[in-house]
């Protein structure tokens, strides 16, 4: 071979080579021109975005081909900003890039570690100073500063005591008792089992009583789905299938996984689907789950009818509804 | 003199007969920081917080942070009438009444993915060059505070508005509270102020959101630009570029410029999705209660891996003893993003103990000099991808029509043999690379041209490379593994003899590379 094989050691910094514009008067006028214009285009966009805010009504819309109907005043005002913008960072970088000088330049580095000198240096001033403070001496004073020391963190997590009531037996109750009658949610109204037809889903919630109001932390544990089946279509213990009544069947409709609303009932294959993580629970073997990450089945609520011929709980929950918690039996 | 300079000398005087600062900004404003395009990408993530700090700003001033119930009366109508709380009603309030509101609060949360990608983008960047190396090890674990932290705030701010599907997302950060072990359900009391979802939350986050960590993100981006500042900046290698020095373009003017330009950039793409793309709109979802919920809810996406880790998780609790904990919460919820992220913060100081490399280093590494890093990061952007795509599992079943209970079982055993396969792949494809690094400064590039020998074969003309070329090939170092003897001098048995083996093993694998080209292989080509 007869060409040259490369060196392998640094050639040093490439040589510099020359823009247009450096150069050439009329080049550089030229660049120059440019940025006004995108800097002109920026003002523009602002006077874009002026008439838009002032002019524009809230409440006119208009068509843009692939968008569809646009708000006329945000989109107006929301373009307008944009061109203020862009063409402002534009020409900047154009100018920056075409008409200011362009040589890279080099700066030393040095190393981070001071000089053997100056730490030991800083060593002896340490041990000195910290000898004056006598803490080595005194350990009496050292004890008890390290007992303020460790105990003063201690305020200020106390202070967050506050910031809420304890759990209790919270977690473990919901307002379901015995007798409460499911009503409709939101309308209110109580339910016969002819109310519901078979194959149909309905979310209820307990009755209130005179005097009380429904808060989202009731709504969170009491909320509850009753699905009608064909009696003989369950595969429950007795227990459970006394639990049921004509049909109906009873659950919590807070997913045991994360607590999300288990909403998607699928009719044909009688499953229970929780859109979050889609644990899938199946309806006639008292909600097992059957796909997903929820280990546990969606607790079954009791039910019967009253002397009126509504549906009432026969009791309450027998365990608690919702996600699990570390004090939580089963 | 010009009347301008006239007055800017004057104010210069001003400031430094009492501060002293000319000879300190003398020295700064010539500062030379090198050029590169993935140098911007930490600086799009400064920009979309100083946007998220302006937008959010102006959000406030209408957002009213309250649990409080109110019936809605403003100009949306489907929702006329409903019941909602406070913050709900006052976004409704900001999209539909405030004139510029929409277009706040969508470049906001435009700002907000921007910031969470360019942070991501700005790690992988430091990762796979190698910048986190000594010195500059606290910054890279200031990156991951930040990170850390950006995901949280993300979520708090997603949180606030209170609709449907944002609430089901604070549902899902109760339960995964509320499964820790003993303190869980404390925890969760304190932080909701009595049982889910209570009137307390939303006011608390607001704090959280527009005060106390946009405070530290503040602090702790000013420490990590002081150190940017003072350690002086990676650069690439290349001729002339050394770890004795910096090759780049002084701060004033050319720099100064060019990073201001670009923040106008950057705000200018954020206002322009912010104006045409839109994102969050929370008035088709209603407000929230625990009864309901929106079908397909997505989380954004730097909370999707999260919920890919939960939608994989196998369905096991355990019940022992009046007690109970949720494996199928805490493993993906708690544990494996813990191990993650205390993986990705130490990877500095493990890389160091693997390599046994205690200097400094400024000059970065090409990824394929790096193949057992490389590899890992392959390594974890494929467990995240994996995650990712779990999270979209429902999207996933209904474009190619497969079920959920299929795609889910592929990523759970996507997750175990994909991340370690796309590191053994990583890591040969590494080698090759540098194998063909190899070829080209022994022989040169391949020009096509043919000639012919005087005894009639035909070979190919190959051109050496320049000087600057072989150079940028060839100026990494490679370092030997580690030698970690078991017996010491006298042949007696070491202590820590186990720990020894394990690191030398580690430091073999992280030293593993093709013999890069010497000079002495070049001359005896030249010989023949
Ligand atoms: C790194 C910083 C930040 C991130 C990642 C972030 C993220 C978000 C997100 C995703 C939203 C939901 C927006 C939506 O409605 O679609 C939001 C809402 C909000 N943010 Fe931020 N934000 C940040 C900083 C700030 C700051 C500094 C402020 C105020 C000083 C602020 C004030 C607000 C307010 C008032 C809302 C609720 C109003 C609304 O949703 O319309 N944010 N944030
Ligand atoms: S909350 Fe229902 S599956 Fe996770």
């Amino acid at each position: 071979m007869s060409d040259k094989a490369p060196r392998l050691s640094d050639p040093g910094l490439p040589e510099h080579v020359h823009r247009k514009a450096d150069t050439d008067p009329a080049a550089a006028k030229k660049a120059e021109r440019q940025v006004a214009i995108l800097f002109t285009l920026s003002a523009l966009g602002t006077i874009l975005f002026i008439y838009s805010y002032i002019w524009v009504k809230t409440d006119r819309f208009i068509f843009i081909p692939i968008m569809g109907d646009q708000n006329a005043s945000q989109l107006g005002m929301g373009i307008g900003l944009t061109f203020s913008l862009l063409f402002i960072g534009m020409g900047a970088i154009h100018w920056a890039k075409s008409l200011m000088p362009d040589n890279e330049v080099a700066a030393e580095r040095h190393e981070f570690r001071s000089e053997e000198a100056d730490r030991a240096d800083f060593v002896a001033t340490v041990k000195e100073q910290g000898a004056a403070s006598g803490l080595g001496r005194r350990s009496l004073i050292k004890r008890s500063l390290g007992l303020s020391l460790g105990l003063i963190g201690l305020s200020p997590l106390l202070l967050l005591r506050d910031l809420g009531p304890l759990p209790k037996k919270s977690l473990e109750q919901t307002s379901w008792k015995t007798g409460t009658r499911l009503v409709t949610d939101p309308s209110g109204r109580p339910i016969k089992p002819s109310d519901l037809e078979v194959g149909a889903v309905a979310q209820v919630l307990p009755e209130l009583q005179p005097g009380q109001e429904r808060t989202l932390e009731n709504v969170g544990k009491d909320a509850v789905l009753l699905i009608r089946l064909r009696p003989e279509e369950f595969e429950l213990s007795p227990e459970r299938l006394s639990w049921t009544y004509q049909g109906i069947i009873a659950f919590s409709k807070i997913c045991t996984h994360m607590g999300c609303a288990v909403a998607l009932y699928e009719q044909q294959t009688k499953h229970l689907l929780c859109p979050c993580h889609q644990s899938t629970f199946d309806v006639p073997r008292a909600a097992k789950v059957i796909f997903g990450p929820a280990a546990r089945p969606l607790p079954q609520l009791a039910i019967t009818v009253d002397s009126e011929g509504y549906l009432v709980a026969q009791k309450p929950f027998t365990e608690p509804v919702g996600p699990s918690f570390w004090e939580r039996s089963s | 003199m010009s009347t301008g300079e006239k007055v800017a000398g004057s104010v210069a005087n001003y400031v430094d007969e009492r501060t002293g600062a000319a000879k300190w900004l003398k020295k700064n404003l010539t500062k030379v920081f090198p050029d590169h395009w993935s140098f911007m990408l930490g600086e799009i993530a400064l920009y979309s917080f100083i946007i998220l700090l302006l937008t959010g700003t102006f959000l406030t001033f209408w957002f009213d942070p309250s649990q409080r119930e109110v019936i809605y009366h403003g100009s949306y109508l489907p929702l006329n009438g409903i019941h909602m709380s406070a913050a709900y009603d006052s976004t409704l309030h900001i999209s539909f009444d405030v004139r510029g509101g929409l277009l706040m609060r969508q470049i906001h949360h435009w700002a907000a993915l921007l910031f969470m990608s360019s942070i991501v983008a700005h790690m992988l960047r430091v990762f796979f060059t190698g910048a986190f190396r000594k010195p500059r090890e606290f910054n890279w674990i200031i990156g991951i505070g930040l990170l850390t932290l950006g995901i949280v705030e993300g979520f708090l701010g997603y949180s606030l508005p209170d609709d449907l599907l944002s609430g089901t997302g604070i549902r899902i950060a109760e339960a995964i509270i509320q499964a820790i072990p003993i303190v869980g359900s404390y925890l969760t009391f304190f932080a909701f102020g009595g049982p889910f979802p209570g009137t307390s939350f939303i006011p608390r986050i607001f704090t959280v959101h527009v005060l106390l960590l946009p405070g530290i993100f503040l602090a702790l981006i000013t420490v990590h630009l002081m150190l940017v500042w003072y350690q002086k900046h990676t650069q690439y290698p290349g001729p002339g570029r050394t770890e004795k020095n910096v090759i780049g373009y002084p701060l004033m003017p050319v720099y100064m410029a060019k990073a201001g330009g670009f923040f106008f950039i950057v705000f200018g793409i954020s206002a322009f999705l912010g104006a045409v793309a839109s994102i969050n709109p929370i008035w088709l979802y209603g407000p929230y209660t625990p009864g309901q919920i929106s079908a397909g809810s997505q989380p954004d996406w730097y909370m999707g891996w999260l919920d890919g880790l939960v939608r994989m998780a196998p369905p096991i609790e355990t019940h022992a003893f009046h007690h109970t904990i949720s494996w199928n919460i805490l493993i993906p919820g708690v544990i494996v993003p813990g191990i993650f992220f205390t993986f990705l913060a130490l990877y500095p100081f493990i890389e160091s103990w693997m390599s046994n490399d205690k200097r400094e280093h400024h000059l970065l590494d090409r990824p394929r000099n790096a193949p057992n890093r490389t590899a890992l990061g392959a390594f974890g952007i494929t467990f995240m991808l994996v995650t990712l795509a779990n999270g979209g599992n429902d999207l996933i079943a209904t474009h190619f029509s497969l079920s959920i209970n299929q795609i889910t079982w592929m990523s759970r055993i996507g997750i175990l043999i994909l991340p370690p396969l796309a590191f053994f792949v990583t890591k040969r494809l590494c080698l090759s690379l540098q194998r063909a690094d190899r070829e080209l400064v022994l022989h040169g590039k391949e020009t096509g041209r043919l000639v012919r020998l005087p005894h009639g074969e035909f070979v190919e003309v190959h051109e050496p490379l320049t000087d600057a070329q072989a150079w940028t090939l060839t100026q990494h170092e490679q370092l030997p593994a580690l030698e970690l003897p078991e017996v010491d001098a006298h042949g007696v048995l070491r202590p820590g003899g186990l720990r020894n083996r394990f690191r030398a093993k580690v430091s073999r694998s992280n030293a593993e590379a093709i013999a890069k080209p010497k000079p002495d292989d070049l001359k005896g080509i030249e010989d023949h």
